[in-house]
């Protein structure tokens, strides 16, 4: 790519915000949030590092005025996306074991696809199909403006008040998508999105999910593009996903952080389960130069179940941190969170979990574990389970591991004839097993395993 | 047989962690022929093993190995990484073989094999294709009476004492090497299993391959009948004999061995002394 100029960018300032609201077809009810997030936005610093939450989150080298909205995209072309890209041209139909690997046939295509660049739209399709069956999926300003009967959820699941990068994220959003399925409506192919940005691009994508009683549905949205560590212009995430999951509903979703490694990404993430509802949610990480990711799950009716899932994978300098709350709001839940990370060179993982139990909440069965394995001898994870239980008649179990790659297993599969690289891609694989297990879509497991395999060096 | 590719050991030294282990081990072994390696425990069987396909912990300190073609061309076994010795055609079946988690064994098969039969393959390079892979993996599993489901499995996960052994003769079986080490590969199994054991070694093997048979019993060495058995004690093979060494070392031990190698046994007595050794409580 040449070295073009960068398009003009505006200052997250209120000139900035009056531009975008007018230039942007939203309704009035959506751009009044707009302003009351605007409102918070002004009055807040950035987060202070003595709080919980951003405790671990190294932020001293993050400049907030160095970025804003991009008037126009990046010149170059946007990725396709790596998960996008898995179910559009799938992979061998079976593997060594005979075990197949393909889905079913309809996870060989996808029902739609969004994409945006720096926070411009650049695709936005439906299957006709779906969209006859009353599925709305794409352009959230295309649809809300179309008068998609939202407006008592969207941006009613997260707080855009709560902290600097949450008010920025309410007030500046753009490039979102929504995805919503009409009661009893059950869609096999998965949708997807992809939010892209050039070197030193912004996006402050937002994702709203609602999953009417019944229905099911598969989403996979997705990251890619910024700069890498040595370029310095990198780039900046500041985005909100919110999924309500009806009534015996069943949401599967994969969400991917890949941006490359100059990139500062902050992500307020939260889902409702509603009585009897099923979430399947993954999050996979490999990129950003530093994450700050909040992930909750609250189950409000009866018999909810949530499996949470995370697939990260560190390098060089990068700093992932992950916030998790499992809140249990009713009885007779389940949630089951499992963690996975891979640490190389000097880069860090920390997860702090929460599994909270209201009162109400009795026969909960709340589950979270995180494991890590260290690539390096410079790298670093820190878990922080905690458990929050007012209800007396609750299983709650927690658990972490973190360990180096063992140089037995190594040198055995070095002794049947793998390389060293080759015998530790396969046992850093084997670790991730058990997470990819969970995840029920094969090709965007092998997606991702390629793409961590890819990544792993010789052990140190 | 004399002109056969040799497996060829000279005066091998091994310290671990700064401590010799082995004290100058000679041994010889032609493609076709089977030796039996015989010894009380700690005497540096296993060790010997490690050696020769090169694990890291293992530090030759003197010595040879060499794969010594008919030609008399001569490769340099011990400047090699593990595998590198593999893809030569080397082959240890571990006495504790490791377990990988989340690693299938036809996964980790299809690899090892590909590397083996290809030795110049770079990693990323095309794996043996998996329909012809998955057929002779088959009709390996079904010529050792192991269960299909084995091939699902991740690699020694989980699998008892036995499982590991028939996992190892798997291996065996799909790599073909040249030069098979099997260190006590009859532990953990039961009479009937060993009996297995035996057959297929010996169908394995099929007069091509040189095999050294570490064991502390006769029933393997059934179908496997050595030309030479030798006898470790304190990091050195100290006798070499006939089939009846091993009956008489079975059914007597080590006692005559200890005796008339003195200084041999007091070398195992001094290993044994440093290992057991207790640090002095604080
Ligand atoms: N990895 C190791 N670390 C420390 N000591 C070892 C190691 N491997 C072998 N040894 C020592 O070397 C000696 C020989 O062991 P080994 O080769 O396993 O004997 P064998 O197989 O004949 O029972 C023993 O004293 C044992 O404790
Ligand atoms: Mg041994």
């Amino acid at each position: 790519m040449t070295t073009a100029t960068a398009p003009a960018s505006a200052a997250f300032d209120r000139d900035a915000l009056e531009r975008l609201i007018s230039s942007s077809a939203l309704p009035a009810w959506a751009t009044a949030r707009r302003r009351a997030a605007f409102d918070a936005f002004a009055k807040l610093g950035l987060p202070d590092r003595r709080g919980e939450n951003w405790m671990r989150t190294d932020l001293r080298l993050f400049r907030p005025k160095a970025w804003g909205l991009r008037t126009a995209p990046a010149p170059g072309d946007a990725s396709e996306g790596l998960l996008a890209a898995a179910i559009a041209s799938p992979g061998p139909a079976a593997d060594a074991a005979g075990e197949p690997i393909a889905g079913p046939v309809a996870e060989a295509r996808l029902g739609g696809r969004f994409a945006t660049l720096d926070g411009h739209v650049i695709r936005d399709e439906i299957d006709p199909a779906l969209e006859r069956r009353g599925v709305l999926f794409g352009s959230a300003e295309r649809l809300l403006a179309a008068g998609a009967p939202l407006e008592g959820r969207w941006f009613s699941v997260i707080d855009s008040s709560s902290d600097w990068f949450a008010a920025l994220h309410g007030a500046f959003h753009r490039g979102s998508a929504i995805l919503y399925v009409p009661p009893g409506v059950r869609v096999s192919e998965p949708l997807s999105v992809v939010a892209a940005i050039g070197a030193g691009g912004v996006d402050t994508s937002h994702v709203l999910v609602v999953l009417g009683d019944g229905a099911e549905a598969t989403l996979l949205t997705e990251t890619s593009g910024g700069g890498d560590a040595t370029h310095p212009a990198g780039g900046f995430h500041c985005g909100g996903t919110e999924i309500v999951v009806g009534r015996n509903a069943f949401l599967r979703t994969v969400n991917l952080q890949n941006w490359n490694t100059g990139v500062w990404h902050f992500a307020r993430q939260k889902a409702v389960v509603h009585e009897g509802g099923r979430l399947q949610w993954t999050l996979g990480a490999l990129g950003s130069r530093l994450s700050h990711v909040a992930q909750d799950v609250a189950l409000v009716g009866r018999h909810a179940d949530a499996q949470v899932n995370g697939v990260m994978f560190t390098e060089g300098r990068q700093q992932l941190v992950y916030n998790t709350l499992q809140h249990h709001e009713s009885p007779a839940c389940k949630s089951d969170l499992l963690y996975k990370g891979a640490m190389q060179d000097r880069s860090r993982l920390v997860w702090r979990g929460m599994i909270k139990v209201d009162k109400a909440a009795q026969k909960t069965d709340g589950y979270q574990r995180n494991d890590n394995l260290m690539l390096s001898n410079e790298a670093r994870a820190d878990s922080i389970p905690g458990l929050e239980i007012e209800a007396d008649d609750v299983r709650c179990t927690h658990g972490a591991t973190s360990g180096r790659v063992d140089t037995e297993q190594l040198f055995y599969a070095q002794a049947r004839g793998l390389s060293a690289d080759e015998a530790a891609r396969l046992v850093v694989a084997g670790f991730f097993q058990q997470v990819f297990d969970r995840i029920t879509i094969p090709p965007v497991r092998e997606a991702l395993a390629r793409a961590i395999g890819s990544r792993i060096r010789r052990v140190s | 047989m004399s002109a056969a590719e040799k497996l060829v050991v000279r005066g091998l030294h091994v310290a671990v962690e700064g401590q010799e282990i082995l004290r100058g081990v000679d041994l010889e072994i032609g493609r076709g022929e089977v030796h039996a390696l015989m010894g009380p425990n700690g005497s540096g069987k296993s060790t010997l093993g490690y050696a020769i396909m090169g694990h890291p912990s293992y530090e030759v300190t003197s010595g040879s190995v060499e794969l010594v073609r008919a030609d008399g061309s001569r490769l340099d076994i011990l400047s090699m990484e593990p595998d590198e010795r593999a893809r030569a055609g080397v082959f240890l079946a571990f006495q504790r073989p490791m377990s990988i988690p989340g690693v299938r064994v036809a996964d980790f098969l299809r690899h090892a094999v590909t590397n083996v039969r290809n030795p110049g393959r770079k990693e990323g390079e095309e794996l043996m294709p998996m329909r012809e892979f998955r057929d002779e993996l088959k009709k390996k599993m079904a010529d050792l009476s192991i269960d299909p489901e084995f091939a699902r499995r991740y690699v020694n996960d989980g699998f008892s004492g036995g499982e590991m052994k028939r996992a190892e003769i798997l291996q065996l079986a799909m790599l073909r090497p040249k030069f098979a080490i099997l260190d006590e590969t009859d532990s953990g199994l039961d009479a009937d299993a060993v009996r297995l054991a035996s057959e297929s070694i010996a169908r394995i093997g099929g007069h091509e391959m040189g095999i050294l048979i570490i064991t502390h019993h006769e029933q393997l060495l059934e179908h496997n009948v050595p030309l030479r058995t030798h006898v470790m004690l304190g990091g050195r093979i100290v006798e070499s004999g006939g089939p009846e060494l091993a009956a008489e070392l079975h059914k007597k031990g080590y006692e005559r061995i200890r005796s008339a190698y003195p200084e041999a046994a007091a070398a195992e007595k001094a290993m044994e002394d440093t290992r057991t050794a207790e640090p002095a409580p604080a």
